[in-house]
């Protein structure tokens, strides 16, 4: 009840912001100004009736995504070494901080100059997820029960056994909300990177055409796909990691 | 044998220990002081989890100890079997397992998870990881916690039964 009680005010939140962008849009007057969410609605039918829509998104989510994924795994194996080896996780740590502290878009600039315009999507979008999950991992394993650690160590507990038994438990919840985090991120500077390195066929292409062209109701369509986009990929992330914390017993739906 | 001699151990300048001395020949050592008066650091100090501020600490060097903490510190997230398992590492033995926790009320086979455990059930898996090690002295930090008056004469015959042998550290409020 509670939760039906919760998901019909935030219904009702959605609602009310609709209308205000729907008058906001009627006031102006001028579609190329801002389209109504009705426009967009139709452009967006539009436009997932077409075979590029549906390539332009699967290109893009497929080179963020892989960007994310190599992130990932990166990100994992340095916050163990940096939780193993102090002297590696201070050397790590200027790199973090810049990574973290410079503009996307200097990084995006940077970037082409070293890379294709195709592969700049998968390049930008591991370095904005590299720091989160780095961060986030180190902080989970350095969560990890002081007293276990010293049980293991007393009964010389193989490291996999510690990493499967302490380590593993201790990081899934920090490497959750880092994911979580860094997906959304992954996207917002994958498309940013497109739309200046203008990859032919991606989301940032139509983006960067819809703006020059003032199609102001395809701007928005192709805005809405990427948000979707990116809910469906952590909606699908979020679940199967929940799977695992479960598995683990260290189940942090709710979170 | 294992011997402590004039041990001093303080916190933050407050004293835990002072001039403390202990042997642990074979058998049973049994120690009953009140609370705080350093039992557990005492332990940690065997365990050579601690350094002591003074003291000697002779014959630990090499040893293998089973042990039973104040706390459990099991796996929780795992089964019985994991956890003796992922603790022993060579040393399990599947079947010596299977009759130790049959004899303390327990079962192997149970795929509940530790954290389902009630705090006895907890405490004898506990006290089954440290007499499966391959050790040679137990050190058992209060093992009769939540236990009934079954699961303690079991528990009290299998630790008379390891001391025929080798040394035994008992913490307990309770005499064995």
């Amino acid at each position: 009840m509670k939760q039906f009680h919760r998901r019909t005010t935030e219904i009702a939140a959605a609602a009310f912001w609709l209308l205000i962008w729907q008058l906001a849009s009627m006031v102006l007057g001028y579609q190329i100004l801002l389209p109504g969410p009705a426009d967009v609605l139709v452009r967006l039918l539009q436009l997932a009736a077409t075979a590029s829509f549906w390539k332009g998104i699967g290109i893009s989510s497929l080179r963020i995504l892989t960007g994310f994924s190599a992130a990932c795994v990166l990100a994992v194996v340095c916050a163990a070494a940096a939780y193993a080896f102090p002297r590696f996780r201070v050397l790590l740590q200027p790199l973090v901080s810049a990574i973290k502290a410079v503009p996307v878009a200097s990084f995006i600039i940077l970037a082409l100059v070293w890379v294709r315009s195709s592969y700049l999507s998968v390049l930008i979008s591991a370095m904005m997820c590299f720091p989160a999950v780095y961060l986030g991992v180190l902080e989970g394993a350095g969560a990890a029960d002081p007293k276990l650690l010293e049980m293991a160590s007393v009964y010389s507990m193989s490291f996999w056994h510690r990493l499967i038994g302490i380590y593993v438990p201790a990081v899934l919840p920090s490497f959750r909300a880092a994911v979580k985090l860094a997906l959304g991120l992954c996207f917002k500077s994958g498309i940013a990177a497109e739309v200046i390195g203008l990859p032919k066929g991606t989301v940032g292409d139509y983006l960067y055409h819809a703006k020059i062209y003032f199609e102001t109701a395809d701007l928005f369509a192709w805005t809405v796909t990427v948000v979707l986009a990116a809910t469906i990929f952590e909606k699908i992330l979020l679940l199967l990691l929940d799977r695992a914390l479960a598995a683990w017993g260290t189940n942090e739906e709710g979170r | 044998m294992i011997r402590l001699t004039n041990i001093c151990k303080a916190y933050g300048g407050k004293p835990v220990l002072e001039h403390t001395d202990l042997s642990l020949p074979v058998g049973i050592t049994f120690l009953d002081w009140p609370s705080g008066a350093g039992k557990t650091t005492l332990l940690r100090i065997l365990l050579g989890l601690e350094t002591p501020d003074e003291g000697r600490v002779e014959g630990t060097k090499g040893l293998r100890f089973g042990v039973v903490f104040q706390e459990d510190r099991l796996l929780e997230q795992l089964d019985a079997r994991t956890n003796l398992q992922f603790a022993l590492g060579k040393a399990y033995n599947e079947e010596k397992a299977q009759r130790l926790l049959l004899q303390l009320g327990l079962a192997l086979n149970d795929p509940k998870r530790v954290k389902d455990y009630s705090g006895g059930m907890k405490r004898r898996l506990a006290f089954a990881r440290s007499y499966l090690a391959d050790s040679d002295a137990l050190l058992l930090d209060e093992p009769f916690t939540g236990l009934d008056a079954e699961n303690r004469a079991v528990m009290r015959a299998l630790i008379e039964e390891y001391a025929k042998t080798k040394p035994v550290l008992l913490i307990s409020h309770e005499e064995p």
